[in-house]
């Protein structure tokens, strides 16, 4: 490896740490930096957690059970496509967890797992507000609705 | 020929994901095409609420109502409609009683029976435009306050309206303002929570997404009543129009000069912050939002302190959620007597609802308190899909219940429904017909609150828990008659003892389904069935081979693969495989496929 390169920061760091600078003197500073990282990051490694931890001063623990807590953080990378499938209340009595049990089965995955080619993750989730189409699934936040259990081979395949 | 005019295109997330977006850039460069595009304009709106048939789009001038609109149409739309000024037959709506086409706004049953107050601007201004806001009476509200009013005067007139809480509870908004003006301290902050986690519930989100300002306009005033300079605005992380919508009004609202320090020349500041939640529904309960926007687990505190008294970061704290902020702007510019001719005695104004699910008109619905849910579900929803029974309306999301059928002519209003053992809750209906099990429906409530339940109090931790596999057993037909007692018992227990909302009404769900749909937990009990054929488990899927044709088209739409045969001979289904989906029972032509 080449030596020189070793002291470089990684970019990645430098978005991190002015997420920080800019919310660190704010109140309640500490989900939107989680937030923000996990967008430049796509997820919250360790050691994203432990700068953030340093930087902040915050125990390490409390950010753990932060990130624990809320659905919306990740701590391990999702794949390249992220299904969600929808099973609030209209989506289950129009059939949506038909709808699961066919990408379920599909995939070979289950809820909040990952394919081994990273090619898809399989999400549940509770209402993301599009009854009218129910039921439907989002995959990378487009909504495909008005599904049949029929529909899901050829809507995977389009997602490489 | 045409003159300035507007084509409004409803852009909400329902319509926004059937292809609004598309739809808007087609209009512009079709419009273009035409050499129109100085005279008439393409504006994305906020929910139109008739997410049923999206996307549609309106024509101002005449008050026309497109349904299913797609690209394809755009010519023939800017051709006929807008420069020969002929209606597209095609794409208007068609009227379930007379069979007709059905050519203006109001004359649309969906429509025609709501009484839009809240929602009046959603689907007509630009949301992202302060001026459109303005132009219809936006904030004269506010400044109708700071300038005639004092805010003992604000603060009278809001409990004179009778108004109530629109986030499930009911408690009057005028008394909890009072308590939050009234406690000590010179920093005091007001919250919107928009934290809209109840499934098949989205008034708020459109509210957010089509009207951003009435909910600050709202605020401003809240804040003036009780003496607070700063507020948040706790917005659902899975909402992205919602706060996108809402951080450009803020922007546009500070250099206008209604939102920041010395409003309108007065000497009132207010400040206000949008804070993205992080993805969990016990956040929804006030001292758990608290504790998030700290940057805490959400997780709910014993009260008192009420957050009146000890809020955020321990000041005075005054809650409400959005359609209770954006009802205050209208209360203030007509006045309390106004308010109070719409509603009952005891609940005054209007309420959205979200109606979904089995019904023919699904949508965003806004009716005045005490309209009864037969005039919601039938008259404005267009009664059952597919022509199949009503069974239940779900009212209130986890926290409310199911009410059958002997229920619809109870009037919506907040203590009618708690008499009845639902709750208005945020206002989510969701209708379901005969082949919707009661029981799988209360297993799936559970299964909703045990995942969300934060963890902190026992009898809500443990209890929903032990409730949702008592539950799940029964939909194995692995339940004893002994269990509905046992529902019963724990159901009461979680209830009087769980520490906060979520706990408390979580049982609401199951004790309402036991009370109006015994019969259905005592057929998966004793005999062993679903009368619904919904639980899969209790179901099998067999070829009846004197029947079967041979024709295939069973196992080309089954998912899974479980049908196989040869055309021409019977097929077979492997039940190992087979995930009863019913897939095969709705193609097959014949009426070979058997289900038990």
């Amino acid at each position: 490896m080449c030596t020189e390169c070793e002291e470089l920061i990684d970019p990645k760091q430098i978005l991190l740490d002015d997420v920080i600078t800019k919310y660190k003197h704010q109140n309640g500073p500490l989900i939107p930096v989680l937030q923000q990282a996990q967008e430049v990051y796509g997820y919250l490694p360790t050691h994203v957690l432990q700068h953030i931890s340093k930087t902040m001063r915050i125990p390490l623990a409390r950010i753990y059970g932060v990130v624990t807590f809320y659905a919306q953080f990740r701590l391990v990378p999702s794949g390249r496509n992220v299904i969600n499938v929808c099973l609030g209340t209209a989506c289950h009595v129009r059939g949506g967890a038909k709808v699961l049990q066919t990408i379920e089965k599909e995939l070979k995955i289950k809820d909040g797992e990952t394919t081994e080619d990273r090619r898809y993750t399989l999400e549940v989730v509770a209402c993301i507000g599009a009854c009218g189409l129910a039921p439907v699934i989002s995959i990378n936040n487009e909504v495909h609705g008005r599904l049949l259990p029929e529909h899901i081979t050829g809507i995977l395949a389009e997602y490489e | 020929m045409a003159e300035n005019q507007r084509i409004l295109v409803c852009a909400g997330t329902g319509c926004a994901s059937s292809g609004a977006g598309k739809l808007i850039t087609a209009l512009n460069v079709e419009l273009k095409k035409q050499g129109l595009e100085e005279t008439v304009t393409v504006v994305g709106t906020g929910c139109q609420g008739f997410c049923e048939k999206g996307p549609t789009i309106v024509i101002e001038k005449h008050q026309v109502l497109y349904t299913s609109v797609s690209v394809d149409d755009v010519a023939e739309i800017v051709a006929s409609d807008i420069i020969k000024d002929e209606r597209v037959e095609r794409l208007l709506l068609i009227d379930q009683i007379t069979q007709k086409p059905v050519g203006k706004l109001s004359e649309i049953r969906f429509f025609a029976k709501q009484h839009r107050i809240i929602l009046q601007n959603c689907g007509v201004i630009d949301p992202q435009k302060i001026a459109e806001y303005t132009a219809r009476k936006g904030y004269l509200a506010l400044q109708k306050a700071l300038k005639d009013m004092s805010s003992d005067e604000v603060l009278e007139e809001v409990k004179k309206s009778g108004l109530r809480g629109r986030g499930g509870a009911g408690f009057p908004t005028g008394l909890k303002w009072g308590f939050c003006r009234g406690a000590a301290g010179d920093k005091k902050y007001v919250i919107c929570n928009a934290d809209e986690g109840d499934p098949g519930a989205f008034m708020d989100r459109s509210v957010l997404e089509g009207d951003p300002h009435s909910v600050i306009e709202g605020m401003l005033i809240g804040a003036y009543a009780i003496g607070a300079n700063e507020g948040y605005v706790y917005c659902r992380a899975e909402y992205p129009m919602a706060i996108r919508h809402l951080e450009i009004a803020i922007k546009q609202a500070e250099e206008a000069g209604y939102l920041g320090d010395n409003i309108l020349g007065s000497d009132f500041n207010f400040h206000l912050n949008v804070f993205a939640g992080a993805g969990a529904f016990v956040c929804g309960e006030e001292t758990a939002l608290m504790a998030s926007i700290e940057g805490k687990r959400g997780m709910p505190r014993v009260r008192p302190p009420f957050p009146a008294v000890s809020g955020l970061w321990g000041k005075p704290t005054n809650i409400n959620n959005v359609e209770t902020w954006s009802n205050i702007p209208h209360i203030i510019r007509n006045g309390s007597d106004w308010y109070t001719q719409l509603g009952t005695e005891k609940s005054k104004g209007t309420k959205i609802f979200a109606l979904t699910g089995k019904v023919n008109n699904t949508g965003l619905v806004e009716v005045p308190m005490g309209t009864t849910l037969r005039e919601i579900i039938f008259d404005i929803g267009g009664g059952v899909q597919n022509g199949k029974a009503f069974k239940a309306v779900q009212i209130g999301g986890p926290s409310g219940g199911c009410m059958p059928e002997s229920m619809l002519d109870t009037p919506v209003d907040y203590d009618s429904l708690a008499k009845a053992g639902a709750m208005v809750g945020s206002g989510g209906l969701v209708i379901m017909d005969e082949t919707t099990c009661m029981v799988d429906i209360a297993r799936f409530f559970l299964s909703f609150t045990t995942k969300e339940s934060c963890g902190k109090c026992t009898p809500c931790r443990e209890g929903t828990k032990r409730m949702y596999e008592i539950l799940d057993r029964i939909t194995k037909g692995e339940g004893k008659i002994e269990d509905i007692d046992t529902l019963e018992h724990l159901a009461l227990t979680i209830k009087e003892t769980s520490l906060c909302g979520l706990g408390q009404t979580a049982p609401n769900p199951i004790l309402a389904t036991i009370k109006y749909f015994r019969h259905e937990f005592e057929a998966h009990i004793r005999d062993h069935q679903c009368p619904a054929h919904a639980c899969s488990a209790l179901l099998s899927y067999s070829i009846d081979a004197e029947k079967c044709k041979g024709c295939g088209l069973c196992a080309k739409n089954c998912p899974t693969t479980c049908i196989t045969g040869e055309k021409k001979k019977p097929y077979v289904i492997k039940e190992d495989d087979c995930i009863k989906c019913g897939t095969c029972v709705d193609k097959c032509k014949f009426d070979a496929v058997i289900r038990l």
